[in-house]
This record gives structure tokens, sequence and C-alpha cells, in this order.
């Protein structure tokens, strides 16, 4: 039987003038998955996700989206409580987005925000306790030796772990990647992808990654959810996905989207 | 690849005279304004700069053999006008920042935006000489109108550069903040001011310069320091000393100048 859903999206749309970007998306996100979304640029992926943080709100009607069974976004207006949502969900952008000028570890302390006293989480006066979980993170991602460089001195590779690891200060249940490889060459992208993987299996931490290309998609992900123009048009295991599903999603060109050669 | 004839080869781009009509309208209209007002700011008298020459030397011999004799006193109310021009450059920052964002279209809700827009508009309009006239009614001549009268200009000021910056932010940065569920204050103190800090800074030294040689100014309608003892002097004919309060003048502000540049250009 599987565990119950905690992400619910149902007949999701989001226009951009004349484009629909999403397009009646259904989905469910049991506990635990860790699923890829893929699909040509443009096909909707990273609205989707950002749709489900409420970073955008979905066009109004009967489209809505929910976290944990609370409502996270319904008929185009995010909800009230998405605060007590998000805290439970991490974030994982493609450009990393932490705060350059501050040190890594203040930017994965950050992580905490939602969980401390409102007052010290402003003043930035961190709790012991979160002083630990920061090491900590920044010790199981491995970057715990730059915790005082400022963001922007470090690598892409390394900002991305350290956005990782706020998303575990965090203590998020879920976590949304967005492109999270896609700004780091191969060797950084495949760390992140184990670390995310590594959540997934030992943390149960359920993982909704959003991916350029196919390979990655096959080799750490056990469900893929494909999207073209704004619906979803692939919904199953990796292994369904073979080579005249993956022409019909990316067109005749669709070898350019692996790194290591696509499957015959 | 065969080279085009020149019958293919378009022409070099021209511009209609529909195109160039806003360019010479704009010139034209300049110049009519210049030569409109040539008469009312009497630009007819520039030749008695030459053929009053001679009240110029004897203004200007004096103006050579600066008395220094009170240097002290030209220090000591120096050192007044800079700590006017800080307090108020101080207490401009402290209104700038709330106002400053509560400007910015990124950050703000627009029911906010328009007024605060305005009542900066309005701040930065009235002159800091008009301010401080109003403030030395109010609380009496001497510094602290001067301070007030910095602070509620520049305040105005500053809240737009402020905005401005805010404006001009990358919104990943705040976006990442927002994803953790922090407050909206919580994104702005972690997401917004660590990007403008830098700018900000650098705003406010610049304005700390401008303030010492407005502070100066505002000596002369009273509001104490330097400029004050420059209008007495001035006024007494004393033209040696005025030579050396300028001296000092021109060497404080131009120090300030130079210090404040090198701290700026550290910061960006």
């Amino acid at each position: 039987m599987p565990a119950a859903a905690v992400l619910s999206i149902r007949n999701a749309s989001r226009t951009f003038g004349l484009r629909r970007a999403l397009d009646g998306v259904s989905l469910d996100v049991h506990k635990g998955e860790m699923i890829a979304l893929i699909g040509p640029s443009g096909s909707g992926k990273s609205t989707l996700l950002r749709s489900i943080s409420a970073l955008q709100p979905i066009d109004g009607g009967d489209g809505r989206i929910q976290a944990f069974g609370s409502p996270v976004q319904e008929n185009g207006r995010i909800s009230g409580s998405v605060g007590e949502v998000r805290k439970r969900i991490g974030f994982i952008f493609q450009q990393f987005n932490l705060v350059g000028r501050l040190s890594l570890f203040s930017n994965v302390a950050l992580g905490s925000l939602g969980r401390i006293d409102r007052l010290r989480g402003t003043l930035g006066l961190w709790p012991a306790e979160t002083k630990a979980a920061v090491m900590a993170a920044l010790a199981r991602v491995g970057v715990a030796d730059y915790a005082g460089q400022r963001a922007n001195t470090l690598s892409g590779g390394q900002q991305q772990r350290g956005a990782i690891a706020r998303a575990l200060v965090q203590r998020a249940k879920i976590v949304l990647a967005d492109e999270p490889v896609a700004s780091l060459d191969p060797v950084s992208a495949r760390r992140v992808m184990e670390i995310l993987r590594e959540l997934n299996r030992q943390d149960g931490l359920t993982v909704v990654v959003t991916l350029h290309q196919v390979d990655y998609a096959l080799r750490y992900c056990d469900r893929v959810v494909a999207l073209k123009a704004g619906k979803v048009v692939y919904d199953g295991d990796t292994e369904g996905l073979d080579r005249a599903r993956l022409i019909d999603i990316y067109g005749p060109e669709f070898e350019d989207v692996f790194w290591e050669g696509a499957p015959q | 690849m065969t080279p085009p004839t020149a019958a293919e080869i378009p022409p070099p781009p021209s511009r209609s005279l529909a195109q160039r009509a806003p360019d010479i309208l704009v010139w034209g209209g300049v110049i009519l304004l210049l030569m409109i007002s040539f008469k009312p700011v009497e630009m007819g008298h520039l030749v008695r700069l030459f053929s009053n020459s001679e009240n110029m030397r004897q203004y200007g011999q004096e103006l050579l053999r600066p008395d220094f004799a009170q240097l002290p006193l030209f220090i000591a109310q120096m050192w007044l006008t800079v700590q006017i021009a800080l307090w108020g450059t101080v207490l401009a920052v402290i209104l700038a920042i709330p106002f400053g964002l509560a400007c910015a279209r990124n950050v703000s809700p627009v029911w906010l935006q328009q007024p605060m827009r305005l009542l900066m508009n309005l701040l930065r309009s009235i002159p800091d000489l008009v301010i401080g006239t109003l403030f030395i009614v109010a609380v009496g001549l001497g510094p602290f109108a001067g301070v007030m009268a910095l602070a509620l200009n520049t305040g105005g000021v500053l809240a737009k550069l402020f905005s401005e910056a805010v404006e001009s932010i990358d919104k990943g940065p705040v976006e990442g903040v927002r994803a953790t569920g922090a407050t909206r204050l919580q994104e702005i103190v972690w997401g917004v001011i660590p990007q403008v800090a830098p700018l900000w800074t650098s705003y406010a030294l610049y304005r700390f310069e401008s303030n010492s040689r407005s502070a100066t100014v505002l000596g002369l309608i009273g509001a104490g320091g330097i400029g004050q003892l420059l209008f007495e002097t001035m006024n007494a004919f004393d033209y040696n000393q005025l030579s050396a309060i300028v001296i000092v003048i021109v060497l404080a502000v131009t120090m300030i100048d130079m210090l404040s540049q090198a701290m700026r250009s550290r910061l960006l």
C-alpha cells in the first residue's frame, strides 16, 4: 500500500501571457520517493516546482496544491499559512541562491529561521542548537572547512552543497531541487546528486528534482515525471523510459539530453 | 560562397527626417531656452569681469595675505561644522533605512510605496537652507537647527538612493531565504540588506562629504560652525581673516573627501 501523499497537485495551470507553462497538471508525491522531473526547456518543470513552494502563484480556477495535507495555494491565492509549509520544504536552486556577502555558516544557519525564536532569528543570535546543527550539516555534505568564508568566494559545487546543508538545518521533510546541477561541472554535479540520493535513502527525505540530463534521472531516481508543453506526458518507473518515449518527449534531437550517450 | 554583386549590397543605413525630428527638437529647444534666458540672468555683464578688474585686483591682494592669528578658533568652528554634518548624516541614514525600504517597488506594497515616495520627494525638494530657517525659528539659532536641516533633506535623498539600490538587487537570495519559511522582516534583514549594504554605506559616506560642504553654507543663516564665522568676517570686510577661513574650509573639506573616497573605494 502506498504511503499517504505528502504533496498533492490537482489540475494546476499557469499562464504567462498567451503561453501555458502548466496545463492542468495533477501529481501525487508519496513519502520517501525520489522523483525526477524532466522535459525540454520551457516545458514547465521549474514553474511546477516553484509553485509547490508558492514562490510563484498558479492561475485561478479549480487548481490547487497541498503539502502535508495543508493548502499551499488554491484558486490562484497563496495560502496565508504557507510559511508553516515552507518550513518543512527545503528548496535547492539552480543558482544556489545563497546570500553572497554572508559567510557559508550564516547562510546555512538561515535554515533554522522557521523554527527558532523570531527575534533571535532576525538579529542573527543563533542558539547553540542551531550552531551545532549547521556544523553537523556542513560536515555531512563535506564543506565544513569553508564555514567562515563568504559564500560568493566558494565554487558552484561548494555553494550548492551549502544550499543542501541549509535544507538539512531546516529539518525539511521534502527537498525540491530546481536544476540543482545545471550550473555545475560533472564532478560536482555527481557529488550533489549523490548527496540528494543519500538524504532520500538514509534520512527518508522525499526528493523532487528537475533535471536537464536524462542520465541523472535514470541513475538516481526511481520515478520519472516528464512534462511537455505544460502537460504530464509520462509518469512512471525509470525503467519504462525507453527510446521511443524519450523521442516523444524531447523530439528527434533527444540524444542532446544525455551526457554519456543515449540508450539504443 | 560567391561575393555579392554591387546590386545585392544594401546601401548604408540613413535616418529619415522623421527619425531625426526628436533630436532637432531637443537641441533646437535647448538653444532657444538659452537665448531666452540670456537677458534675465544678465549674461551681458560678462564684460564687467574685465572692466572692473582693478577692484578684483585689490580684493585679491588682501586675500593673498591670510591672517591666521585666530587659527585655533577657526579650527574649533570647522570641527563644529564637521560634527553638524556627522550628526545630520547619521540621523538621515536612520530615517532613510525604513523609508528607503518602504519606497522600494520589490519590497513594499503599493499602498505604502506611493505615499512614501511622495513624502520623500517633498523632503528632497525643500532646500536644506529653507528647512534650516524653519528650525531656527523653532529651536533657535545654533548647530541643532543645522543638524535637523541636514537630517531631513539628506534623509529624503538617501531614501531615494537606498530604494533604488534595493530595486536593483538579485531576487534569488531573497527567494532562498523565503524558502526556509522566514518572515517578511527576516527576508529583508537576511536577503536584502546584505546585498545593498556596500552601496548604502557608499551613498551615506558620499552624503557625509557633501554635507560637510552644506553645513558650512548653513552657518550663513545662523546654524553655527565655520559658516557663521565666515559670514560675520565677510560683513566686517576683514578679507585677510576671510582668506584664512576659506583656506581652513578648503583643506578640511578636501581631507574629508579624500578620506571618504578611500573608504568607499574599499567597499565596492
